[in-house]
């Protein structure tokens, strides 16, 4: 789902172009607005279409489930900490409404301040482990924890 | 300097009828571009197909009063204020650019109409009113060319790579640029070097005018109906297709959406600013 820019909604401001990890997100020469310069190469991961101020980037729904005529746009408000998205099919009538967390602590609060801690020792380096490996997984917490520890069990089929 | 009508000064050498006749016909252009760029670009059809487009997913019929409300909070709000700029530099470069073009084109009609001969004294605050808009002019576009220009600050090109959307800012800086150099020179009475000046202010306004159909010029047109035709899709709720501000705190909201309960409680903290902490500046 390529993204594209509504170009009288856009003000030339080059953030999506800052944030483009494709680096795709270029400046028109003509009208100095933004542009997707290369559809085929965008892979989708939409940080334009959240970072543009002014919602002026969209995407194109892939055809077999948004034919011609549909709109998938996304709002992501950083301050609710949500992200939401509403998809309209080509009749114009039915619409799906969807809204996520994207974040449950405020931002930059948890951010590992790595130089306060130690140096990793040989025996850290010559592990297997990743940094912080056993406690993020919970091994340290009565080994790793499964559905069956938890007193879970996996459902067949699709339910919500 | 500063309280001489350079335009009288002028009258000496050129016929006051040539000079008044130059701005009509500037004007002609600018009307001529506008329309011929509305035209090529089907902006304005554009905006009316949009418009009904948008009135078909409307939640609820805006009334004439409210319109006219949005109207004018439009006027006061995105054009007198540019408050659409995200970027409060650019909003700050663009009002000094906007206000000193206004300033610098209305003086030069007051003295080249009502004041173009020495015959005829021009109050001081005329050029002095001229002379500022230049200045403004040249603050607010040098501001913009130098550091803010998207080609600049996010494309990391150097500030003299020019391209066809240079010739809208590129041509209004040299215009007042040329203006000041030349009204300097004039008072400074350096005849020779003064009609360069004016000939290289007359070729950029020239340009900046002439060129309106293939320059930028005529985004002080259509960037106020896009900016009414935003807050209309707002008022009756279509909202240009995009999702509901949402209130998280909201029970109906919670009850449709039970991941927001679940995983960020049931009254949200203000998560602070995400993304926009920092200003995108790592080209």
């Amino acid at each position: 789902m390529p993204t594209f820019v509504y170009m009288t909604r856009c003000d030339g401001c080059g953030q999506c172009v800052d944030i483009c990890p494709s680096d795709i997100m270029h400046i028109d020469k003509t009208l100095r607005r933004a542009y997707n310069i290369e559809p085929n190469m965008c892979w989708e991961c939409y940080s334009c279409v959240k970072a543009c101020p002014h919602n002026a980037i969209d995407v194109r729904g892939y055809a077999d489930f948004a034919p011609l005529g549909h709109s998938v746009r996304v709002d992501r408000n950083e301050e609710k900490g949500v992200i939401a998205w509403r998809i309209k099919f080509r009749n114009g009538k039915k619409t799906i409404d969807l809204l996520a967390p994207i974040t449950t602590k405020p931002w930059g609060t948890c951010i590992p301040k790595l130089a306060d801690e130690p140096a990793p020792g040989e025996e850290m380096r010559s592990s297997e482990l990743l940094y912080k490996e056993p406690t993020y997984v919970r091994m340290d917490d009565d080994g790793l924890h499964t559905l069956e520890s938890n007193g879970l069990t996996l459902k067949e089929g699709v339910y919500y | 300097m500063f309280t001489i009508n350079p335009f009288a000064e002028l009258s000496a050498s050129i016929p006051i009828y040539a000079m008044q006749a130059y701005v009509v016909v500037m004007v002609l252009f600018v009307i001529g571009g506008t329309v011929l760029d509305m035209l090529h670009k089907k902006s304005a059809q554009y905006f009316f197909e949009n418009a009904k487009k948008a009135e078909k997913s409307a939640m609820r019929t805006v009334s004439g009063g409210e319109k006219a409300t949005l109207a004018l909070s439009t006027l006061t709000s995105e054009v007198l204020t540019s408050s659409e700029f995200n970027n409060q530099k650019r909003r700050l470069s663009h009002l000094f650019t906007m206000y000193g073009f206004i300033l610098f084109a209305a003086m030069t009609a007051v003295m080249i109409f009502a004041y173009p001969t020495p015959a005829t004294p021009t109050p001081a605050i005329i050029p002095v009113l001229w002379h500022v808009g230049a200045l403004m002019l040249c603050f607010g576009g040098y501001w913009f060319w130098l550091f803010i220009r998207v080609d600049v600050f996010s494309e990391g090109k150097k500030w003299y790579k020019l391209d066809r959307a240079d010739l809208f800012i590129v041509s209004l800086l040299m215009t007042c640029t040329f203006a000041l150099i030349w009204s300097f020179l004039q008072y400074a009475g350096v005849a020779g070097w003064s009609v360069l000046a004016f000939a290289l202010f007359i070729l950029a306004s020239t340009v900046l005018f002439v060129g309106v159909y293939f320059s930028k010029f005529a985004h002080m047109f259509f960037k106020p109906a896009a900016a009414y035709q935003k807050k209309i899709t707002k008022a009756d709720g279509s909202r240009e297709n995009l999702p509901e501000d949402y209130v998280l705190t909201d029970t109906d909201v919670q009850v449709q959406f039970p991941d927001i309960p679940e995983y960020m409680g049931t009254s949200p903290a203000n998560m602070g600013l995400g993304i926009k902490r920092e200003s995108p500046n790592h080209y």
